[in-house]
Order: C-alpha cells, then sequence, then structure tokens
C-alpha cells in the first residue's frame, strides 16, 4: 500500500467517488419532516381552501362588476312618457326642457318600430292596437356620473301636464344593497377561508412538533438556532401550502369559466344564447384572474408566516 | 474554562398530579472550576447527578441558582439567542448516542458543521476523515437502526469531536465499546485534550480510570464530594 494509500481520509474520498455514490444528494431533511409533515392532508385542505376563496373572490368582483354595469345601463336612463302627443308642441316642448336641464346627455323620441317592439309582448301584433291612445316615449341618457334632480317630473309636467318621468333609482338602490351584500358575504368567506388555512397549518405543524419533538430537541442541543429550525417547519408548510394550492385554484378556472359563460348575457357579453359563445373567461374583470394565480403564493406565504410563528412559539420552552 | 459557583439545578414544577409542586433539587450548591485544555473524570454511583451535571455544563438546562461561567460567559445573564453558539463549541457523547434516526452516519456526524453553516466541500473531508477514523468508512450511509450499539456510540463520538469543540463533556462513552474502541476513544480524548480542549469524561468504569489517572468530581446525592 503506498502512502497516499495509507491516509485513510483520502482513501476514503477516493473510495467513495470510485463508487459513485453521492453522500449529499440535495438538502438533508435534518428533521424528517418529509414524513413528520404529511404531503397530502395539508396540500388537500389548503387545496379546497383556495379553491373556496377563488370563488370567494370571484363573488367579490363579479358582485362589483354586475353592479357597476346596471348602474352604467339602467341606472343612466330615464324615461319620460307624453301622453297626447299630437296636440299641439308638448313633444317638442318637453324635449326642449330636458335638453335644458344640467345632467341630461341626450334626449329622444323613440321611433315608430321601436315602441312596436316594446308593445308586442303585451299587445301582440293587430289592428286594435291603433286604436288605444299611446302617449310618445322619450329616452333620456343621463351623463356618466351626474344625477337629475328629484323635481324633473314636476318641471316637464308643467311644460305638458300628464307628463310622467319614471327613473330607476329605487330598484338601482335595492340592486345596489344586494351586490354589497353579496360582497361583503363573499369577503367575510374569503377571511373565514384564510383563517381555516391557517388552522390547518398550525394544527399540522403542532402535529409534525410532537412526532419529531426529539430530533427538535438533539438538534437544538447541537447548536442549531430557533430560527434554523423554524425554517426547516416553513420551508415544508410552504412547499404542501403552496402546492395544494395551486391544484385547488386551477381547478377552480373552469368553473368560473362556467359561471361566466352564464353571467355573460347579464353584463353584455355572449352568453349561452349568444352569437359568441367563449369561453366564459372573458366575463370575468382582470382583478379575477390577476388574483387567482395569486392564490398559490398567499397561501405559501400564509403557510411560511403560520408555521414561523408555531414553531418559534413552541421552541421558547426549550432553553 | 467552567467556572461553578454554588451551582443548584432544580427541574421545573411536576405538572399532572394532584398538586403543583417544584421538582426535587438534583445538584446543589457545585463549586469548581475546570482551567481551558483541563481534563476530569466526573465519577459518582447512578442517580449522584453526572448526566445532570453535563446537562448543565452542555446548556441542555439553565441552573435554577449560582453562578454558571462556560466559555468565557456568564450563563444565568445571557440571552437565551445567545446560547446556540456556545452550544455549538461544546461537543457531548450522550449515554444513548441521540442520534437522528433517519439520517445516515455521515449526515448524523455533518451535522454540527452543517449548523455552523461550513460549505459542504469542506464539511465532507472532515466528516470523512473521522468516520474513518473510528471504523465506520464502510458504513457511511447505514441509518442508526442498521448499526450496532457500539457503531451508534462510535457514530455519536464522531459528531460530539467533528467540531473541533472548546468543550468535550461525555456520558458513559465507553459503555458500548469494546476493550480496544475504548482504548482509542481515550487516546481522541486525550489528543483532543492536548489540542487545547477542556474534557470532562462521566463514567463508572474504574479499570479506565485507572488506566488514565486524571483530576477527578466526585458527585454524591448532586453535591460534589471529591475535587482532586
Amino acid at each position: 500500500m503506498s502512502r497516499r494509500d495509507a491516509d485513510p481520509a483520502r482513501r476514503l474520498r477516493r473510495d467513495d467517488l470510485a463508487k459513485g455514490r453521492s453522500l449529499r444528494r440535495g438538502r438533508a431533511d435534518e428533521l424528517g419532516l418529509r414524513r413528520a409533515l404529511a404531503d397530502r392532508l395539508l396540500p388537500s385542505l389548503v387545496g379546497a381552501m383556495a379553491f373556496l376563496a377563488a370563488l370567494a373572490l370571484a363573488g367579490v368582483v363579479g358582485a362589483e362588476a354586475l353592479a357597476r354595469h346596471w348602474r352604467l345601463g339602467a341606472g343612466g336612463m330615464v324615461t319620460v312618457q307624453v301622453p297626447d302627443p299630437e296636440a299641439g308642441t308638448r313633444v317638442r316642448d318637453v324635449l326642449a326642457s330636458l335638453r335644458g336641464t344640467a345632467g341630461v346627455a341626450s334626449a329622444r323620441v323613440l321611433e315608430a318600430g321601436e315602441m312596436e317592439a316594446l308593445l308586442r309582448p303585451w299587445l301582440g301584433v293587430g289592428a286594435e292596437r291603433a286604436a288605444l291612445p299611446m302617449p310618445a316615449v322619450i329616452e333620456v341618457r343621463v351623463a356618466e356620473g351626474a344625477g337629475l334632480d328629484a323635481g324633473l317630473g314636476a318641471r316637464l309636467a308643467a311644460v305638458a301636464p300628464g307628463t310622467v318621468a319614471e327613473g330607476s333609482g329605487a330598484w338601482l338602490q335595492r340592486l345596489g344593497v344586494l351586490a354589497r351584500s353579496v360582497q361583503a358575504c363573499a369577503g367575510f368567506a374569503m377571511g373565514l377561508v384564510g383563517f381555516v388555512a391557517m388552522a390547518v397549518v398550525t394544527v399540522a405543524t403542532r402535529a409534525g412538533l410532537a412526532t419529531r419533538r426529539e430530533a427538535i430537541e438533539i438538534v437544538h442541543g447541537l447548536g442549531a438556532t430557533d430560527g434554523f429550525i423554524a425554517g426547516q417547519f416553513a420551508r415544508r408548510a410552504t412547499a404542501l401550502a403552496g402546492g395544494g394550492a395551486l391544484v385547488g385554484a386551477a381547478l377552480a378556472v373552469p368553473v368560473l369559466a362556467g359561471l361566466g359563460s352564464l353571467a355573460a348575457p347579464f353584463v353584455g357579453g355572449a352568453g349561452v344564447d349568444g352569437a359568441g359563445w367563449g369561453t366564459g373567461l372573458e366575463a370575468w374583470p382582470s382583478p379575477v384572474w390577476l388574483a387567482v394565480p395569486l392564490l398559490p403564493v398567499l397561501a405559501a406565504g400564509l403557510g411560511w408566516v403560520t408555521a414561523q410563528w408555531t414553531v418559534r412559539r413552541w421552541l421558547r420552552r426549550l432553553p | 474554562m467552567v467556572e461553578l459557583e454554588g451551582v443548584g439545578l432544580r427541574y421545573g414544577p411536576v405538572r399532572g398530579g394532584a398538586s403543583r409542586s417544584r421538582g426535587d433539587g438534583v445538584l446543589h450548591g457545585l463549586s469548581f472550576g475546570v482551567p481551558e485544555g483541563g481534563f476530569r473524570w466526573l465519577l459518582g454511583a447512578s442517580g449522584a447527578g453526572k448526566t445532570s451535571l453535563l446537562r448543565l455544563l452542555h446548556l441542555a438546562v439553565r441552573h435554577s441558582e449560582g453562578a454558571l461561567a462556560l466559555l468565557g460567559e456568564d450563563i444565568g445573564g445571557a440571552p437565551r439567542s445567545r446560547l446556540p453558539v456556545l452550544r455549538r463549541r461544546i461537543g457531548m457523547v450522550f449515554q444513548d448516542f441521540r442520534l437522528l434516526p433517519h439520517l445516515s452516519a455521515y449526515d448524523n456526524a455533518a451535522l454540527p458543521l452543517r449548523l455552523e453553516g461550513r460549505p459542504e466541500g469542506q464539511i465532507r473531508a472532515d466528516v470523512l476523515e473521522l468516520l474513518g477514523w473510528v471504523g465506520l468508512s464502510r458504513k457511511l450511509e447505514a441509518r442508526p437502526a442498521e448499526l450496532s450499539g457500539g457503531e451508534q456510540q462510535r457514530v455519536a463520538i464522531a459528531r460530539a469531536v467533528v467540531g473541533r469543540p472548546a468543550l468535550l463533556l461525555a456520558d458513559e462513552p465507553t459503555g458500548n465499546l469494546d476493550a480496544v474502541q475504548a482504548g482509542r476513544l481515550m487516546q481522541l480524548f486525550h489528543e483532543m485534550n492536548r489540542l487545547g480542549a477542556t474534557v470532562i469524561v462521566a463514567t463508572h468504569n474504574d479499570a479506565l480510570v485507572a488506566r488514565h489517572p486524571a483530576h477527578t468530581l466526585m458527585l454524591q446525592e448532586g453535591r460534589l464530594v471529591r475535587d482532586e
């Protein structure tokens, strides 16, 4: 045996390389957390939470979009009926008065064809309809952000007696309340989902701490800092929570697409009976598609913070 | 290096009993010093407090009374965040080995160096050399469950000395070793002591003490009865 071979360290290193061994495969799992923090239950539960969070998030954003769409559509419209339109210049006077009113973007008299289309569902198509006294209907568009004062109806009635102005303020107000209620419920649901996800990570981390108590005490005794031990748990919890949330968020996408297709006709897009049947994804406002991919990132962050906090708190019992 | 002045150790309140009471004291009024580079045998019957004293010096428990200074630090006044740094300068061979069952012999022995944050390239040479020295070069990847008691003991010894600790503590380190391995271990301890490490070895093995005469600390019922 040569002198080189007599050196045990040199021989060991050479033998090790000769056998193609890798004594360091990836990152060492000093605390054995790959087993202690189960890789099925935690990701499954966080995945379910992410799925629910995606739906709740869509509820928050969707309700706001729907309310805004209605506000800009029906909310920006006032219908004025002028009875006995053939008498004198009543219609023209009312139109002139409307066009001189602050906040009115446009005012126009509906054409005969438009009137017919409006009344067809109720009166049908027949000669008897011609015998009915029909008012002139003026469609008034209110400028965006503007409102018409409550005295408009009275002023128009003074110009042409019997004239009635109908806004959609009351039911739009109710719709607004409904939309805000839906948003509040969805926001609460998101908070609840976050809380449950934190609780799941906390319980899993505590179970891991109980399972690996001895290993933690050994590593602690060898000089591991709280940061090192908490970091090991946090990395594992981050990977599991982030992975679970990624699957949950991905599963939510087709569901949101389906809901989007159903909601499209109500927000001005094509829907199930529309000409341009799309994927349904375009019905959702962009905040939804920006936020859904962020859910796994948020879940991973939540896993990291929760595990760090839980482990550091637990480690305080050690000297 | 090691200074104790009236040190006592009392384990915390006993929970779950009929009443919450203070645990019994296990060490009482210990006063002694070990200079840097000193060697001490720690003797005493079972239950005399040897393991408790070693746990105290390993900073696994904090003393209840008196003053304790280790490696130039007043332990009573040291913040908790300071202790990991001190622990890394203390090597400990446990009676029950305390190896991590999911790690290989190599990874167990490498652990103190990884906790220090040493680069893997530097760790490898030291760990391979030491495991080779204790005769485990063919069992680098074996887990503790695949090793005999003596082999586990040798991994624990390698882990305790791999970081070249300033203070080396050993609790019955030869309990699972044959005479040849025990002799080699004592040789290692003496070599580390010669290189400047302070060494304290608790043992029941009178023959071993007789073969390696040195300063002795004798405990009896938690009290120091001999320091010579």
